[in-house]
């Protein structure tokens, strides 16, 4: 498979999923270009809505149809359309509406837009909800399978979605479940969790790892809400330390979540690799390193939290 | 079906607001008091629901986005069969699904959560356009409350509304309602942010309208055959309202947004709804022994 952007993948998801179910609509703010909604729009007019540069809207409408029997995938940034939390606080979580938030461009990943496009805090927002599970999928598989397994859920759900392609990281085999993770390198000095466009470039820090005498443990972390917690322990165990690696603020993400279970259940040494500042402008590759997220700022990162 | 009946019902539901809020010891008395008339209306003079069945898929909804107004909504929903009236006592208490605002999940029957303002008319677009998709004849009713449209993602969902749908599902199966009672919580509305001219705003975003006396069951009634008559797109009523309507006290009152009446203010509340005059009450009473039972419980609260 070559690499395709998750919302790429969405976005060819929804129009297979949408031809086996009519009960599926997507809802637009302006973006649906961009979050790839355009193809099932074309295919499914009548089931399409672009409601205009109005996402609180957006998000009600979604919660509406979702009352109604219809499974709303309801599309944006995801800096914007988490940005409207309280209508999805009261309207989708607490109604406990079958509403499938879809947050794309996210991360400094998206370059050259700069902080007020990237989706950076969706992830801690979503979270604090009690009844909405997230899903971030790491490439073009699973991704199709996480969007399908959407469909399926009953109640509210976030996705989150990247601008940027991705390489493949799943094993063919690979069947997405909430609250499981993938084991994608075993290893036994040092346990890596990313999520999404960040597990590709922890799995490459993990070969520069092993040139360097350390065996790196590499897991892809889909389901940020709930944390496999089964494999998360495990892996804490066998290697005592664990790094996070997110796109995303490292207050209250994947590495909150982890720091937050770990030191309840099994107190173990963590460093959070992500953003702990606003984004900026720039490519995305020497935003990656600027933001220590690519291959070689994991690396070093790892190297210098296990002290060598 | 009569509108001395549907008064009857208005009545005994403004009685129930009164004791239920007394028992709380908190909520919102004088939204509660504008709006009723228009749930009973809607409720009892139209709504195709069935109370046993309250997830029926083409039952016609009422989203009371104004969510503070509740109590009026727990006490039409208890007449009609919901649950049994003696309940109405619990709100707001711990363990009620009776909640201070909407609550869905912990009271079949509410459409929505609301109460977080400005989010139940997109709520019920969607609502109506889902029904639409799925060739239900279901109906939407939304009451918004005059405060509350001063939220801009109302004005996102009145810009959106008129053309929602085009071509083939557009949303004329819902019914907008503002309770324009004039009072929000901190004062009255002209003194916070003057809404005029509130029916050109929604004219000149497409709405069909029409501007009642929200207290008159008949003008209500006909409003809102009128809208239900009204092809291609949804239409909004301006409902005149007073708040705090018919407790002479509580009326035009701001003080009365957000407070309850203390058992011996809501005896001489009761006694005013039911029109009786104070030398007469203590005869009235006992004729009229389910109220003389109220008036019990009620004073009894001041000793506890």
């Amino acid at each position: 498979m070559p690499a395709k952007a998750s919302r790429a993948a969405f976005g060819e998801a929804l129009i297979e999923l949408g031809a086996r179910d009519e009960r599926i609509v997507t809802l637009d703010a302006d973006l649906s270009k961009s979050t790839m909604t355009a193809g099932f729009a074309k295919k499914y007019p009548g089931r399409a809505f672009n409601l205009g540069i109005a996402e609180s809207n957006l998000v009600g409408i979604a919660a509406g149809l979702a009352l109604a029997g219809r499974i709303p995938f309801a599309a944006s940034f995801a800096c914007f359309i988490v940005g409207r939390f309280e209508t999805i606080r009261i309207s989708v979580a607490y109604t406990n509406a079958n509403v499938k938030i879809v947050g794309t461009h996210v991360g400094v990943a998206i370059g050259e837009d700069g902080y007020s496009q990237m989706g950076l805090e969706d992830i801690a927002c979503i979270r604090a909800l009690p009844n909405m599970p997230i899903i971030q999928p790491a490439d073009e598989l699973e991704t199709k399978q996480a969007v399908a397994y959407a469909v399926e859920h009953q109640g509210p759900l976030y996705l989150r979605l990247t601008r940027q392609n991705l390489e493949p990281v799943s094993p063919a085999d690979y069947q997405f479940r909430l609250g499981r993770w993938c084991l994608l390198r075993p290893g036994k000095d040092v346990t890596l969790i990313g999520t999404g466009g960040t597990v590709f470039n922890a799995l490459e820090a993990a070969k520069r790892l092993e040139a360097e005498g350390i065996s790196a443990e590499v897991i892809n972390a889909a389901s940020i809400k709930p944390l496999d917690e089964e494999m998360l322990g495990r892996s804490a165990a066998k290697t005592g330390r664990v790094v996070t690696v997110e796109d995303h603020s490292i207050a209250g993400g994947l590495g909150g979540a982890v720091a937050e279970w770990l030191s309840e259940v099994r107190p173990t040494p963590l460093k959070r690799l992500g953003t702990s500042a606003f984004g900026e402008s720039g490519d995305p590759k020497g935003l990656y390193a600027k933001f220590g997220l690519d291959a070689g700022g994991i690396a070093r990162s790892v190297a210098k939290f296990l002290g060598r | 079906m009569g509108d001395a009946r549907l008064d009857a019902i208005a009545r005994a539901c403004r009685v129930q607001i009164i004791r239920m809020l007394t028992h709380s010891g908190s909520g919102h008395p004088g939204g509660s008091l504008s709006v009723i008339d228009l749930l009973v209306a809607i409720m009892f003079g139209r709504l195709r629901h069935d109370p046993k069945r309250p997830d029926w898929p083409e039952r016609d909804r009422i989203v009371l986005s104004k969510g503070h107004a509740v109590p009026a909504l727990y006490c039409v929903m208890a007449k009609a069969g919901y649950f049994p009236e003696e309940r109405l006592i619990t709100l707001r208490k711990l363990g009620s699904p009776l909640q201070g605002h909407p609550d869905r999940v912990a009271l079949p029957g509410i459409e929505a959560a609301t109460g977080s303002l400005g989010q139940g008319l997109s709520v019920s677009l969607g609502m109506a356009l889902g029904a639409k998709l799925a060739g239900s004849p279901s109906r939407v009713y939304c009451i918004l409350g005059d405060g509350e449209i001063q939220e801009g993602q109302v004005w996102e969902a009145a810009m959106s509304a008129p053309k929602l749908g085009h071509p083939d599902h557009h949303v004329d199966n819902l019914t907008v309602i503002v309770d324009y009672n004039k009072i929000q919580l901190d004062d009255f509305v002209t003194k916070i942010l003057d809404l005029e001219p509130v029916v050109a705003k929604w004219q000149s975003f497409g709405w069909p309208t029409l501007e009642i006396d929200g207290h008159d069951l008949q003008q209500i009634g006909k409003a809102l055959d009128q809208a239900e008559a009204t092809k291609g797109c949804p239409t909004l009523i301006v409902a005149h309202t007073v708040k705090g309507k018919g407790v002479s006290f509580m009326e035009n009152n701001p003080e009365w947004h957000g407070k309850s009446p203390k058992p011996a203010e809501a005896v001489a509340a009761i006694r005013e709804i039911l029109g009786v005059a104070e030398p007469a009450w203590d005869e009235y009473l006992r004729t009229d022994t389910a109220t003389a039972a109220i008036v019990a419980e009620l004073r009894a609260l001041d000793k506890k």
